[in-house]
């Protein structure tokens, strides 16, 4: 209990972190570019949107620990003003809400799907040391955690898209269509997903599949490994339930704060293939200076983040008795 | 923040030691930097993965110190028919916009260079400095900068990158240095005061203190050579992570679009989509210089990993004794 307290009061000092780093970065930055980009657009602001983000980015000349605790109000109460250029004049909640389930449809599942299989490889490679699977495994891994994630969804839209034409690249669904509950539409759906999340499959697997492996080679080398073959258990027994089930601990917490980087873990990918999720919105809030869209992206994300370690903390104090009294 | 970019390239830092096996250069100086010097080329040359590391960065040092003997042509000169396929003339064809791309590609390599290894000695210097003590010092000195790393740690790097990136209009080398230094040191800090206050009741430690010298005597002299290899995997790896986080800051945008660099030809090459206007050479070969550099540093680390861990050395010799059992 002791440690769940401990790790609750952390995850409510990293978020006070977070929204104080939000409050200050604009107004450390030379010339406070926020405030300019709000005079810009301040006719086609609510009032109520305006005082919130006077609040948050400092226009007029306020006191500034009366703004901070302003600010702090306004995030607490879900205020996060409008978009001054994105959609302009919207409310930055409304227009986030719109993202975040095609986000969590593609990055969660593809992140799910990754997990299983990653796991899944690393064990059978683990169990067949120094066999074909594992002698070319560290070395793909290797060219894969250099490989930028954007530059693989580049080369799949040559092959596949432009070259190939065998998958769409570009947004969600086809434009054409409209947006409804029957198989035309959801088919399109996941055509359009097929690429996106390929990309993220092949660029998240190998960290699944090398953890694995190595918690799995150390396990095998434990006692009671041995002592199972000497008892002359099956093999696949001892593989699933001595080995792995011991050694899938590191990538079960890990797994649990993955979850916490789908919501802002595939900007790039997003991107590439215009996919209108959090992150695609992220960009387009900062190539148009849309700052009140942009922190509450940001702060967004930091909070999914904060949200799964904490889970993952929880669940290893739970599956590990060992890691109590620890930290 | 301009401290640290001014200091990025300067070999007479104390950091400079790791760069000794890759780049050539001379130990920091001292009986033990010219052994843990003969130690690592010793490690470097019978470890194939670190041989080819070592060459392949050896060879991007070269192209970066002398890209005008290599490529004659100006990068930035907008002088030729646009969009031609390669040829003699130009090996890799040239840009929409009429530059040749074997030059710019030559000439990117220099900054990229600098911001990997800049921001991978500005990580392990603030990272050995604040883990260290916070080591050392102990008591509330370490739960502050403790709950520092800690906080910063799971603050999502990229996202906050872009957002700091958006309020700085075109980051130019220096800056991009020190904004990935600041976002990244965290990771390392932690490793370093686990490592350091694994050390604290050492007797070694304690003979020091008995010997009355200062505090940062017995950290510069007597901590840190101990944990050489976590320095060097530091560095690797915290360079690895600024060429890829660079490059993607350059790919959206938020990178100086007037320094020819490998993410900002992918972001001009994104632009003119030149993979619907036939060229995809121009976003093919960035990528693969990318690639290759990251691969640079992801074996050597690889092969230091191996030389530290031997549980994760390939097992060839074991396999004899398998296949006995097997059988």
């Amino acid at each position: 209990m002791r440690f769940v307290l401990r790790r609750l009061g952390f995850f409510v000092l990293t978020l006070w972190a977070a929204l104080t780093l939000n409050f200050f970065l604009p107004r450390l930055m030379p010339g406070n570019p926020a405030l300019a980009a709000i005079g810009n657009h301040r006719g086609a602001l609510s009032p109520d949107a305006l005082k919130v983000m006077e609040a948050q980015f400092g226009v007029g000349h306020q006191n500034i620990v009366s703004s901070y605790l302003h600010y702090l109000g306004d995030v607490a109460t879900f205020k996060f003003g409008s978009s001054l250029t994105t959609q302009p004049g919207n409310s930055v909640g409304r227009i986030v809400l719109d993202a975040i389930p095609w986000t969590l449809g593609l990055v969660g599942l593809t992140t799910v799907l990754a997990f299983v299989l990653g796991t899944g490889i690393g064990i059978v490679g683990a169990w067949r040391r120094g066999g074909r699977l594992d002698s070319i495994m560290p070395p793909i891994f290797v060219i894969m955690t250099v490989i930028p994630y954007f530059w693989i969804g580049l080369i799949l839209i040559l092959v596949f898209g432009v070259k190939l034409r065998w998958f769409p690249y570009f947004f969600s669904y086809d434009i054409t269509l409209a947006p409804g509950f029957n198989l035309a539409f959801i088919g399109n759906v996941l055509e359009h997903a097929i690429l996106p999340a390929f990309t993220l499959l092949i660029t998240t697997i190998g960290t699944w599949i090398l953890t694995m492996r190595n918690t799995m080679i150390t396990t095998l080398a434990e006692d009671y490994v041995r002592m199972a073959r000497a008892k002359g258990l099956p093999g696949r027994r001892i593989m699933l339930d001595y080995a792995a089930r011991n050694a899938i601990l590191p990538n079960l917490t890990g797994f649990a704060m993955s979850l916490g980087f789908v919501v802002g873990g595939a900007i790039l990918i997003e991107e590439v293939f215009n996919y209108q999720g959090v992150g695609y919105l992220l960009l387009q809030a900062v190539n148009n200076t849309d700052y009140p869209l942009m922190q509450a992206l940001f702060l967004l994300i930091t909070v999914a983040v904060l949200v799964a370690i904490l889970f993952s903390d929880v669940a290893t104090a739970i599956l590990d008795p060992r890691t109590r009294g620890a930290t | 923040m301009a401290v640290i970019g001014a200091t990025g390239g300067d070999p007479a830092l104390p950091g400079a030691a790791n760069l000794a096996p890759a780049g050539g250069l001379p130990p920091a100086g001292g009986i033990t930097g010219a052994r843990a010097f003969r130690r690592m080329t010793r490690a470097v040359t019978s470890n194939r993965k670190a041989t080819a590391g070592a060459v392949l960065l050896l060879i991007f040092c070269l192209v970066a110190a002398f890209p005008g003997v290599i490529a004659r042509d100006d990068p930035e000169a907008e002088i030729y028919p646009r969009a031609l396929g390669p040829s003699l003339h130009h090996l890799l064809g040239t840009t929409a916009f009429g530059q040749d791309l074997f030059a710019q590609v030559v000439w990117g390599t220099r900054p990229v260079l600098l911001i990997a290894l800049g921001a991978g000695l500005g990580t392990t210097i603030i990272a050995t400095l604040i883990g260290v003590s916070a080591a050392y010092l102990g008591g509330v000195w370490d739960g502050v900068l403790g709950l520092i790393i800690d906080v910063l740690l799971v603050i999502p790097a990229f996202p906050l990158l872009i957002i700091i990136g958006s309020y700085l209009h075109g980051a130019g080398t220096g800056v991009m240095i020190a904004v990935i230094t600041l976002v990244s040191w965290s990771y390392t800090a932690r490793q370093l005061r686990a490592q350091a206050l694994s050390l604290r009741s050492r007797d070694f430690l304690e003979a020091a203190r008995v010997r009355g010298e200062r505090s940062l005597y017995i950290i510069a002299v007597e901590i840190i050579p101990t944990m050489t290899s976590l320095l060097v995997a530091s560095f690797l790896t915290n360079a690895l992570y600024a060429v890829l986080f660079s490059s993607s800051l350059q790919f959206i945008g938020l990178g100086d679009p007037n320094v020819t660099s490998w993410g900002t030809m992918l972001y001009w090459a994104e632009n003119n989509e030149a993979f619907q206007t036939g060229q995809a050479l121009w976003i093919i070969v960035p990528g693969l210089c990318i690639v290759a550099l990251g691969t640079a540093f992801a074996l050597l680390n690889y092969a230091f990993d191996e030389i530290g861990n031997p549980a994760l050395r390939p097992v060839r010799s074991m396999r004899g004794k398998r296949v006995k059992r097997r059988g």
